[in-house]
């Protein structure tokens, strides 16, 4: 990539907005980890599973049912919101007094069963995931060449956020929400139902993860039952760089993880090996330096 | 939380009427490693290899899940990196034990670099410096991962172990990179791997039965109670951290000597993962509980084989499932913890005073008084 000044200032500019793109991925799943930490003060380990769960029945749904992708996605989306509300009441629900370790185990196992049953149910050899042609364009402007995927995902993300903080912030259940988040006993004490307000928390997180995951398979049309693995961790240490409980830091969060991850390749094309690593070693970071995060409150135990 | 604060009594002072005396258990260990020693003669000269791969992997399996519950049940912190210390141990003891020929014949994209292309140790010099080298890893880390408690820790130790498996993927001057390290010569027999267990489980025990083990304990049930008891939760835990990982490590240059291939991709989460099935079905905090778990997880997933393969009943053929394995070990780890929280030991372990007492009392409800 010797072209010169502008070639490279062409290819930033590029790298710039594939970033924008993949972190916009990271920042709808970051939400889903936040939602539920949250309230339950637990890393949902499943979380990134979801990601696998809504590919599938996106894919399914196009190729079983031959519907086309405008209803096969939405019915994904919320098949995959139902499937977070049973996991939550399967693995986590009979969990709520046990300490944090067991509800801790519980999550790791019922991640490894989604994994492990998509892999006898469906086979480890990855699918490819059929794109929609209106989703494989590609625009061409002064050199850049953009697919617009690319430009539709950060789209996609602000409008389900911006939908997200209504919910939250303008609705009764959402002031229940931010309530339970606050003080858990004493929501219940004001004879809310929890129950129903963390199966609300699911159902928004599952759906937001399941929007990122079909958005994720069209950006690398090749799906297998692990494929939630390492997006749902990093999409984790995005909410932790973000400020763990607060859904506009889990946004920032994974934009910043995106531009981060793409950035660092970019500019140093010898460690590209090392990508995976490297949101580890900023989480790492992010623990010493500032463990609550970009938009944390300060932490007072 | 529990708002009990709870210490078992030390060892020492838990002598009921009745049981057994100092001396007296000294001699039964003495016959319980005197049969341990002849049950494994028998097998090392009359045993098929199937069943000495078996104990092998049992007793490698044992040191691993009895140093992982070390930091897990005993310092109630959820570590999720011990693939990482697996991961080092194996690499570290491999590249030191083989010779320097056989070194150039693997390495083949890159040479290896320089003291590693010269240098070759004995065995058991390796499987010691496997154990210094995981341990001095588990220092480095520990000072970010000790800062944290709870979901956090067990994200930045994951995390840990997810950068060991890519550095080994990408360093292949030092490792050979996805390619793996092939033709180990076996070294380890049972002699080696079954020794190790002993004295893995000898150690750890006598550190939990210590004043640092007790420590521990009450830094698991509550940290503020401890520290304003003038334990300095750091230090102890750092301490089990680093034995934790001194006997990963060792375990992993056994394993890397029994299966005498290693690559990156032996070292993922699922290692992690099967440990912990381990001791949380044994029971977390009991290393009773780790020894069981670790030998029902050897003989289980020999057993559960059967369900990946054809099966023939009658004129009848059904298909093996691939990965139903799997399926079965993820779903006895959620029904344990969901309905049997305690595992099968719990935190009680399988002591010489635990067997008297339950003796006693048995002749005591017999004989009425």
């Amino acid at each position: 990539m010797e072209g010169g000044q502008e070639m490279s200032a062409t290819l930033f500019v590029q790298q710039l907005i594939n970033g924008i793109s993949l972190g916009s991925l990271y920042a709808l799943i970051a939400i889903g980890y936040t939602m539920v930490y949250g309230i339950l003060r637990l890393i949902n380990f499943a979380h990134g599973d979801l990601l696998m769960v809504a590919a599938y029945a996106a894919l399914y749904g196009m190729l079983l049912f031959s519907l086309p992708w405008f209803i096969s996605f939405p019915l994904a989306i919320i098949a995959t919101g139902a499937i977070g509300i049973l996991l939550d009441r399967a693995a986590y629900k009979p969990l709520r007094q046990a300490p944090r370790i067991s509800l801790l185990i519980s999550a790791i196992g019922a991640s490894f069963l989604m994994e492990n049953l998509a892999l006898v149910l469906i086979g480890g050899v990855p699918k490819a995931f059929h794109r929609p042609n209106c989703f494989s364009h590609v625009i061409i402007i002064g050199g850049l060449h953009i697919p617009v995927l690319t430009i539709y995902s950060p789209l996609v993300t602000l409008l389900l956020v911006l939908g997200l903080l209504y919910i939250v912030f303008k609705t009764r259940a959402g002031k229940a929400m931010r309530a339970a988040s606050r003080d858990f006993e004493a929501t219940r004490l004001m004879g809310i139902d929890l129950d129903r307000i963390i199966a609300l928390t699911f159902l928004l997180g599952s759906s937001l993860a399941a929007a990122s995951g079909i958005m994720w398979a069209m950006k690398y049309p090749q799906i297998n039952p692990f494929m939630g693995v390492l997006p749902g961790l990093k999409a984790f240490i995005a909410a932790v760089l973000g400020g763990i409980g607060n859904i506009v830091g889990a946004v920032l969060g994974g934009f910043l993880l995106g531009l981060f991850e793409i950035l660092i390749v970019a500019l140093l094309p010898d460690l590209a090996e090392y990508r995976d690593a490297f949101a580890f070693l900023l989480l790492i970071g992010v623990l010493l330096f500032r463990p609550t995060g970009i938009m944390g409150e300060p932490f007072i135990e | 939380m529990g708002n009990s604060f709870y210490l078992p009594r030390p060892k020492a002072a838990a002598n009921p009427a009745g049981g057994p005396t100092a001396g007296l258990k000294r001699w039964l260990n003495a016959a319980l490693f005197f049969l341990l020693f002849g049950v494994l003669f028998l097998f090392s000269h009359y045993g098929s290899g199937y069943q000495v791969r078996i104990l092998n992997n049992i007793a490698i399996f044992i040191t691993l899940a009895v140093s992982y519950n070390l930091i897990n049940g005993v310092c109630g912190l959820l570590h999720l990196g011990p693939n990482g210390f697996i991961a080092i141990g194996a690499y570290t003891s491999a590249l030191l034990a083989m010779s320097p020929a056989e070194k150039n014949l693997n390495f083949i994209l890159s040479n290896v670099i320089w003291p590693l292309n010269v240098i070759q140790v004995p065995f058991a010099v390796s499987l010691i410096a496997a154990g210094a080298m995981a341990a001095l890893f588990a220092f480095l880390i520990s000072f970010p991962v000790l800062r944290v408690r709870g979901d956090y820790l067990a994200i930045v130790t994951l995390g840990f172990g997810e950068v060991v498996r890519v550095v080994c993927n990408g360093a292949q001057s030092v490792t050979n990179g996805p390619l793996g390290i092939k033709g180990l010569y076996p070294h380890t027999n049972l002699w080696w791997s079954w020794g190790v267990a002993a004295l893995s489980v000898v150690v750890i025990q006598r550190l939990i039965n210590s004043n640092y083990g007790l420590a521990m304990k009450a830094i698991r049930e509550d940290e503020t109670a401890a520290r304003a008891m003038g334990v300095d939760p750091f230090r102890r835990l750092m301490l089990g951290f680093l034995i934790s990982a001194f006997f990963s490590g060792i375990a992993g240059g056994l394993l890397a000597h029994l299966i005498t291939t290693i690559s990156p991709g032996l070292f993922t989460f699922l290692l992690t993962f099967n440990l912990l099935i381990m001791i949380v079905v044994g029971g977390l905090g009991s290393t009773t509980g780790a020894i069981l778990g670790a030998a029902l997880f050897a003989w289980g997933g020999e057993a559960l084989r059967v369900v990946e393969q054809p099966m023939q009943i009658g004129p009848l053929t059904i298909p093996g499932i691939p990965g139903m394995r799997m399926v079965i070990f993820s779903l006895v780890l959620l029904l344990v913890i969901l309905f049997a929280r305690k595992g099968i030991m719990g935190r009680r372990e399988l002591s010489w005073d635990f067997l008297f007492s339950k003796l006693a009392g048995s002749r005591r409800a017999k004989t009425p008084s």
